[in-house]
């Protein structure tokens, strides 16, 4: 972090070049332009791989299809978690840090060269990586549990990857510096930059944390070290694979209040409420690892209640926040666009045929629907033992990761490419139907894995039949039907990635410029009739009916689902 | 907008919406809750994973494991021992690449202090299709003190990724009446 002084970007200053968006009058950094297209190319570079490698897992796991042989299967889940969670979702948030303090904030980025160096140190290690996976002596999975062990370039290129992640981060809390020195903007960052700053933040805690296992793991991998505490090593795993985690959710909220506000024009209810949310997932990112040790032995039961909840649920609070402030803060936009015509004229008349829009909005309900109160259910102490690591497990967090963030970012890549590759979209019909197409698959899958996880189906298991086992075991015919489904919607959420792959590239190669002097400067927000809300101050007086009912009909699910579970878990068998 | 700097420099001081108010009073009062639930479920509920745990030796566990088998043998199935160990006697279950040893019978609303541990790799000892999942350590002895409530024959599955053999990693609990 330190790196970055303000005297050698004062020199990088003398020479960064910008130009004017046509869109907003902006003052665009040449050089973060280019950075920004060069993460997200990597990014969803990763995403086409780890997406295709998703579907054959899911194929493998259809029973009718069974696709890949055993070896083959563990080995491309290996690569489908890396790829998907670590290089697809890193690279792309590397592409929000600098989109949203270069760009927002009108300034050039500190230190391009360093940046382009951790951009660099990231490819290398991502590559490296699917190497050292498809030689297939690293198939332990991305969490890579000791004393399992990989071949030692899987760490080496765990660890090449994470310092150049940190150094990108560096580069973001320099270009902040940066424009506050140099008085690119008045008063306060906006809110989106605020979030981007809450996941930087944490970025620091998850890499320092991801150093501290990764390194001495690798110097056992080359016998300099003779022994890893399997338990120790999980903890501090997952105080970076959980933090990580957090970051992503900081990440996506930004999102969600970016598109918000450029397509809809909407503005935070109250900065207060929304900026404090995020500060709750830097001040209770519970000692993170403690929900993903609930299964475990030689962890007290204080120790789990305590770090799981820190008392009282409140980074899970942050959340709700967010998920309520969003949609309320939309309905008060469209009202004043001039949607207030009963309780939800302001959602139906809502741009659902802009991809921004509708994948941001899906984004919203099925992260807190299907991942944020799963996700709570499976992080309490004694609920933890009905599902562990079976496959509702994956369930939860494609809800999280792949209908939560996985869709937001798609979501803003609408935005992005005509404001930062500036390019006119190819093919806007598919466009307009992709992130349904990718939203409902991704529901489905995150659905179907956590009901056969339920009926006690294992994660990360070749064989739902059980044939070659030692002892014969039949999981319920319902489970088989689940998988069988599961295989479908799979397809289903391909589809919709391959649509995002082809319009991603098509634009980015033969989309019509939108540079050229001819184009007619466009105002944000894009949703035709929407107008800028000029005054500040929270939006004390609208009504806000809609959002009322939205969030009523969330906390009725929660609260119910939360009440089935403890009614499974008291029919269980009797343990203490 | 919530992509530009807010209007008002001093954003901490603005009024919050009533809606705001109301909604972060549920949410905080709702963890509240949960909280206290997890911690009322230690004296009203009856599952309660034990945190009772001891460092060992694999190889010491294994020779635990040896004598408790040989001891209470009572027969053979797949070439695993089939155990039939007294009523609230200390039972032992290890967890090695790729099964799960030896077999168990046990009798219904008996209570068992089951000790799990494993030889080598993690291992998931996943009892279906009751439910129940709890992750196998090597170098650490976890003791539950488990009391079957329905009789049959139970498969435990291992759910943690332990190779290629995984999915063939299988062993049994038959409950009697
Ligand atoms: C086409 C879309 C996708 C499909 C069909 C898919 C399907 C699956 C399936 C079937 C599993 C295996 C569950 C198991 O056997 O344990 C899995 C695991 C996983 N998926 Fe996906 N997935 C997709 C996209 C994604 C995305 C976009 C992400 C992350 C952003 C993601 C993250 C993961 C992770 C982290 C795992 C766990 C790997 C492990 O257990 O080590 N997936 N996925
Ligand atoms: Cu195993
Ligand atoms: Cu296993």
């Amino acid at each position: 972090m330190t790196a970055i002084d303000v005297g050698s970007a004062g020199i990088a200053g003398a020479t960064a070049e910008f130009r004017t968006c046509g869109y907003t009058g902006l003052k665009v950094d040449l050089a973060a332009q280019r950075l920004i297209k060069a993460n997200a190319v990597a990014a969803v570079i990763f995403l086409l791989l780890g997406g295709l490698m998703g579907l054959l897992v899911a194929l493998t796991r259809w029973p009718a299809v069974h696709l890949l042989p055993a070896e083959w299967f563990y080995l491309i889940l290996t690569g489908h978690g890396a790829n998907v969670l670590l290089f697809w979702i890193i690279f792309f948030e590397m592409a929000v840090l600098y989109f949203a303090s270069a760009i927002l904030l009108n300034c050039r980025l500190a230190t391009p060269k360093l940046a382009w160096l951790g951009f660099a140190l990231m490819v290398i290690g991502a590559v490296l990586a699917n190497i050292a996976v498809l030689q297939g002596d690293s198939t332990v999975m991305f969490t890579s549990y000791v004393p399992m062990k990989a071949a030692p370039h899987f760490y080496l290129a765990l660890i090449l990857f994470a310092v150049g992640a940190l150094i990108a981060v560096g580069v973001f809390f320099g270009t902040l510096v940066v424009a506050r020195a140099e008085r690119t903007y008045e008063g306060s960052i906006p809110l989106v930059t605020f979030g981007a700053l809450t996941a930087a933040i944490i970025a620091v805690f998850t890499i320092a944390s991801g150093a501290i296992i990764l390194i001495p793991t690798f110097f056992w991998s080359i016998g300099l070290i003779s022994d890893i505490d399997p338990l120790m090593y999980k903890v501090i795993w997952w105080g970076m694979g959980h933090s990580s985690q957090q970051i992503n959710v900081s990440a996506h909220v930004a999102i969600w209040y970016a598109i918000a506000a450029l397509v809809l024009g909407a503005k935070p209810l109250s900065e207060k409420v929304s900026r404090t949310a995020f500060l709750m997932y830097i001040l209770f990112l519970q000692l993170a690892s403690a929900h993903h040790l609930l299964a475990e032995p030689g962890m007290s039961a204080e120790w789990k209640i305590v770090n799981t909840s820190y008392m009282m649920y409140l980074a899970v609070m942050g959340s709700m926040i967010h998920g309520m402030t969003v949609p309320g803060s939309i309905e008060a936009a469209q009202r004043r666009n001039g949607f207030d015509k009963g309780v939800f004229e302001w959602l139906r008349k809502a741009p659902w045929s802009n991809p921004a829009f509708s994948g941001m909005f899906l984004s919203l309900v099925m992260f807190g629907f299907i991942g944020g109160i799963s996700g709570v259910v499976l992080g309490t102490e004694q609920l933890n033992v009905l599902m562990h690591n079976t496959l509702y497990v994956p369930g939860h967090f494609h809800g999280t990761v792949v209908a939560g963030t996985t869709l937001a970012f798609m979501a803003i890549t609408y935005l992005v490419l005509p404001l930062i590759f500036q390019r006119e979209i190819v093919w806007p019909k598919l466009a307009q139907w992709q992130p349904y197409l990718f939203g409902i698959g991704a529901a489905g899958i995150s659905l179907l894995m956590m009901g056969a996880g339920t009926l006690g189906v294992a994660r990360r298991h070749w064989d739902l039949t059980l044939t070659d086992a030692a002892h014969a075991f039949e999981y319920p015919p319902a489970a088989f039907l689940m998988m069988g489904l599961n295989g479908l919607f799979a397809l289903l959420a391909s589809a919709g990635g391959v649509i995002y792959i082809l319009v991603v590239v098509a634009t980015v190669l033969k989309g019509k410029r939108l540079d050229t002097a001819d184009v007619q400067p466009l105002t944000f927000p894009l949703h035709q009739g929407a107008k800028t809300v000029s005054e500040y101050g929270s939006e004390g007086t609208v009504k806000l009916p809609g959002t009322i009912v939205l969030v009523g009909i969330f906390f009725a699910a929660f609260v119910l689902y939360y009440f089935v579970n403890w009614k499974y878990l008291s029919d269980l068998w009797l343990f203490r | 907008m919530a992509v530009t700097p807010p209007d008002q420099k001093i954003w901490w001081n603005e009024p919050i919406h009533r809606l705001e108010l109301g909604w972060i009073v549920i949410a905080f009062l709702w963890g509240l809750f949960m909280f206290f639930f997890m911690i009322a479920w230690h004296f009203i509920g009856d599952q309660n994973l034990s945190t009772e745990t001891y460092r060992i030796q694999p190889s010491a566990f294994e020779a635990k494991v040896e004598a408790f088998a040989e001891q209470y043998q009572v027969g053979e199935e797949s070439g695993v021992p089939v155990v039939r160990p007294p009523a609230g006697e200390d039972v032992f279950m290890l967890a090695r690449l790729w099964e799960w040893w030896p077999v168990l019978e046990l009798k219904k609303d008996q209570s068992y202090r089951i000790h799990l541990s494993s030889l080598d790799w993690q291992h998931g000892f996943s009892l279906q299709p009751t439910g129940i999942n709890i992750q196998v350590h090597p170098g650490y002895e976890h003791v539950i003190t488990l009391t079957p409530t329905e009789a049959g024959e139970f498969g435990v599955i291992c759910n943690e990724f332990c190779g290629i053999g995984h999915h063939q990693m299988t062993g049994r609990i038959r409950v009697v009446e």
